[in-house]
């Protein structure tokens, strides 16, 4: 702490967030964070400046009045807090939680530069944890206006495009694939970084503005895009069918047993329940020693998954080095205190199994840091004859994740780039077919949350546009 | 929830099923699968669209109790239904009109191979169905199969009825007796489609099996499915079921079958069926 010149106290440090201890917390699945009480939330509010110039709001993709929310939290008017968050963002239950705040709001925070930022995150949780607590408002929904406009996907970009619809007065369904909605925020992200019962509610919520969900519906195979447009009378179509294809290293070895892909590590322990078998019936198995192939959150989200599901030794082994880690910080702290292991510098050139063809170990090369590539960041290059072996039962590939072709393949007159993202504008997520929208990471590529909700919300304001121009 | 409209046990163990579910019935075609899910804490698990009807909006499955969740859905009645049915996934099969066509069905394989059978056979092709099973009793569909084929051989492993022996040993004597064929379609249980494979590569007749690879989702998000396919890996569900046979790892896809063999009995020992339903 220290005192600015005869002004109001400066606290540096974030009023720290009650958590599950880590050594009690890497054997279950219940959430990691436990969340702000009102007292530390107003505590925390305090150490906002309330800046005029609202540099943590440039940084919010989605520009949440941050000061303004922050102001109701300091005056105890908690519901006031949440419906100022809730005019730019829809699910702050979720962003609070998983968002990368040191990359966007909080990275803003005039705090920082004198020690922490203001623990926007941390306050965005609450608000929504409370008005969850003590009741959600749904949000009016306009007379219709009889346009239909068909979501294809409930990730965070579908959720968002089909609310601002709902709002709107539009008739709205959402298409999705699996048997439940919510995207990576269900399938993908664990039980203990984001709770299943928040993003349910946020689907309920959905529901209860009009918004009719169809799950067990693949588009492009159970339906196509041309049929919904031509067949069944919908006006307008929004594409936020993410990045959920699998990368592969396609090195020897990765087809050996043993060997998942982390949606598949992920699937089968978030969205079916898999670290609750036998009662659920979906198996999933982890050995004793078990090597995560990436850095990112999926990563970080796998080894702590592998924890938790009985693995002795987790590895996250990942060919740069710490600084390029594109994990949010909070889960790679997250994951250290837990007992990951980093090995770094590190990418395995080889899986080797045994005669009944499980993994057993990987063929690594060691790397250092060489010059700055494209991305501005210094690129790997690999020792020559520093190859060595590691030992591992277990082995999740995170490397990273690519659209799902199903829908392009199968509508006519979309056009994708070279990487299979579905091509659209940025302003409007208008895509090169009349009347069809995209938006979140089938049109990016793997990226974040809000990014997603936020192209999805470009993406209503241009089909509302659009429709009532019709 | 989808209901289920008829059930009908084809053997002991062999269930068919005639399933409500129009979006799935609005587009399906031979060789495409579903994946079910019976209940909510339930496992989804994919079987072959073994037959459809659109203007009824259903899709027929057979399947065989062989672990918990089959034998689970195979608890089920008329009236019942299942929570999650989604479909139709995969690659339906590619019909032409070949010339000389061998279909050949073993065990539960012979419900998948049905309707791409029908479709060959009315894209005018000539064909003979070789159909086997490990004993009389798990035999079914044969006059099904019989009214979609010129010719059909009916085999049995212990010689209770038809042929003593494998489809393969008919197939090859087909092959010494010097009958021209086209293509041969097997869909069975990996060792025997594998057989199939091998029995037809000196010949280089091109050979289509269906692979039943583990799998989750069926959209190609999850690659638990995936296949060597001449050296390249492939996603069962989305670039198959139907693969070249000659190009397969059969011994990687059935080392991959036994991924989950543990739990697999843990779930049997531990299911809420067990047998208790009264139906085993
Ligand atoms: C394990 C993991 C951890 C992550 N952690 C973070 C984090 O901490 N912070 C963060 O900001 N971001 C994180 N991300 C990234 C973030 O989740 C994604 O950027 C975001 O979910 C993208 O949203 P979306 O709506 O574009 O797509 P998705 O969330 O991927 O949703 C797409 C939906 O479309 C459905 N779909 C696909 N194809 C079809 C079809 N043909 N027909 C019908 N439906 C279809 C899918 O089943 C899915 O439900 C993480 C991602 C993963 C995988
Ligand atoms: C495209 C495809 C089509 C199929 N069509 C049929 C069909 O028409 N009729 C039929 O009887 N069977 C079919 N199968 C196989 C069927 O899915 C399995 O028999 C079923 O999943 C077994 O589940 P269980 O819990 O009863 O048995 P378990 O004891 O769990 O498993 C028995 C064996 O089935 C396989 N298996 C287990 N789980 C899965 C899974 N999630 N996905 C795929 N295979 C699994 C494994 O090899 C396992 O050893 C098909 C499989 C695929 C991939
Ligand atoms: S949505 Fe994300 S970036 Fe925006 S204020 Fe909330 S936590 Fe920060
Ligand atoms: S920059 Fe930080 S201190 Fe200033 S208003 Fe935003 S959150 Fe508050
Ligand atoms: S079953 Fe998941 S990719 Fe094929
Ligand atoms: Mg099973």
């Amino acid at each position: 702490m220290s005192l600015e010149k005869g002004k109001k106290e400066l606290v540096l440090k974030k009023t720290p967030i009650p958590e599950q201890d880590p050594a009690v917390r890497a054997r279950n699945f219940d959430e990691v964070a436990l969340g702000y009480t009102e007292e530390l939330a107003v505590q925390e509010a305090n150490r906002c400046l309330s800046c005029k110039n609202e540099p943590c709001v440039k940084g919010c993709p989605v520009q949440v009045p941050i000061p303004q929310f922050i102001a109701k939290i300091k005056e105890k008017d908690f519901a006031g807090a949440i419906r100022t968050i809730k005019t730019k963002n829809l699910l702050p239950a979720v962003c609070g939680r998983v968002c990368p705040q040191e990359n966007q709001c909080e990275k803003n925070c005039v705090m920082a530069k004198k020690g922490e930022p203001v623990g926007i995150g941390r306050l965005e949780r609450f608000a929504a944890d409370w008005e969850m607590a003590h009741g959600v408002e749904v949000p009016e929904v306009a007379p219709p206006t009889g346009k239909k406009v068909a979501i294809i996907g409930s990730g965070p970009a579908g959720l968002t495009a089909a609310a601002d619809l709902a709002k709107l007065g539009h008739k709205v369904t959402i298409f999705e694939a699996l048997h439940v909605p919510g995207g990576v925020l269900m399938y993908g992200i664990p039980e203990f970084r984001l709770p299943k019962r928040i993003v349910q509610q946020e689907i309920d919520n959905l529901r209860k503005m009009g918004v009719e969900i169809i799950v067990n519906a693949v588009v492009g195979k159970s339906i196509t895009v041309d049929e919904l447009m031509e067949q069944e009378g919908f006006d307008a179509v929004f594409i936020g069918t993410g990045a959920g294809l699998p990368y592969f290293l396609g090195i020897p070895g990765e087809n050996l047993n043993g060997v998942y892909s982390a949606n598949e590590f992920l699937t089968r322990t978030n969205l079916m329940k898999g670290y609750l078998f036998p009662e659920y019936a979906t198996p999933i198995k982890v050995g004793k020693r078990a090597a995560i192939l990436g850095a990112g959150n999926v990563a970080m989200d796998a080894a702590r998954t592998a924890k938790r599901l009985g693995a002795e030794e987790v590895y996250i082994v990942y060919r740069r080095s710490r600084e390029e880690m594109p994990a949010r910080l909070e889960e790679i702290h997250h994951a250290e205190e837990e007992g990951i292991k980093f090995q770094l510098l590190t990418n395995p050139i080889r899986l080797l199994g045994n005669e009944q063809g499980w993994v057993t170990a990987m063929e690594c090369l060691r790397y250092e840091l060489g010059e700055p590539d494209a991305s501005g960041r210094r690129s790997p290059v690999p020792i020559e004859g520093s190859n060595f072996i590691m030992e591992v039962d277990t082995v999740v590939v995170a490397i990273g994740q690519g659209p799902n072709p199903l829908v392009p393949r199968t509508t006519k007159g979309l056009e994708t780039n070279r990487k299979g993202n579905i091509m659209a504008s940025e302003e409007t997520g208008a895509t090169s077919k009349p009347g069809v929208y995209a938006g979140g990471d089938v049109v990016t590529g793997a990226a974040t949350v809000i990014k997603a909700m936020g192209a999805g919300r470009v993406a209503a304001t241009a089909i509302h546009e659009y429709l009532m121009n019709k | 929830m989808y209901r289920i409209l008829r059930k009908q046990a084809l053997s002991e163990n062999i269930k068919l099923m005639e399933i409500e579910a129009p979006l799935v019935a609005r587009n399906a075609k031979a060789g495409q699968f579903i994946i079910l899910r019976v209940d909510e804490k339930g496992e989804r698990i994919p079987l072959t669209i073994a037959d459809f009807n659109k203007e009824k909006g259903t899709i027929t499955i057979i399947f065989a109790e062989v672990g918990y969740t089959t034998q689970k859905l195979g608890c089920l009645n008329e009236g019942d239904a299942v929570l999650d049915f989604v479909g139709p996934l995969g690659h339906e099969s590619e019909i032409d009109n070949f010339g000389h066509v061998v279909c050949i069905g073993g065990g539960v394989g012979i419900a998948p191979m049905f309707p791409i059978t029908r479709e060959l056979y009315k894209a005018g092709n000539r064909v003979t169905s070789i159909i086997g099973a490990r004993c009389k009793d798990l035999l079914f569909w044969e006059e099904e199969m019989r009214a979609v084929s010129q010719t059909l051989h009916v085999t049995t492993d212990d010689g209770s009825y038809g042929r003593h022996g494998f489809v393969t040993q008919v197939l090859q004597e087909m092959i010494d007796q010097g009958e021209k064929i086209d293509l041969v379609y097997a869909i069975g249980p990996l060792p025997m489609m594998r057989a199939v494979a091998e029995v037809t590569r000196p010949y280089g007749i091109k050979t289509i099996v269906s692979l039943n690879s583990i799998m989750v989702d069926g959209t190609g998000m999850c690659g638990a499915c995936r296949v060597t396919v001449g050296g390249e890996t492939k996603f069962t569900c989305v670039d198959g079921p139907e693969f070249d046979g000659h190009l397969v790892d059969f011994a990687e896809q059935m080392r991959r079958a036994q991924i989950f063999k543990d739990e697999e009995a843990r779930a049997r020992a531990a299911g809420s069926c067990g047998g208790g339903c009264g139906c085993h």
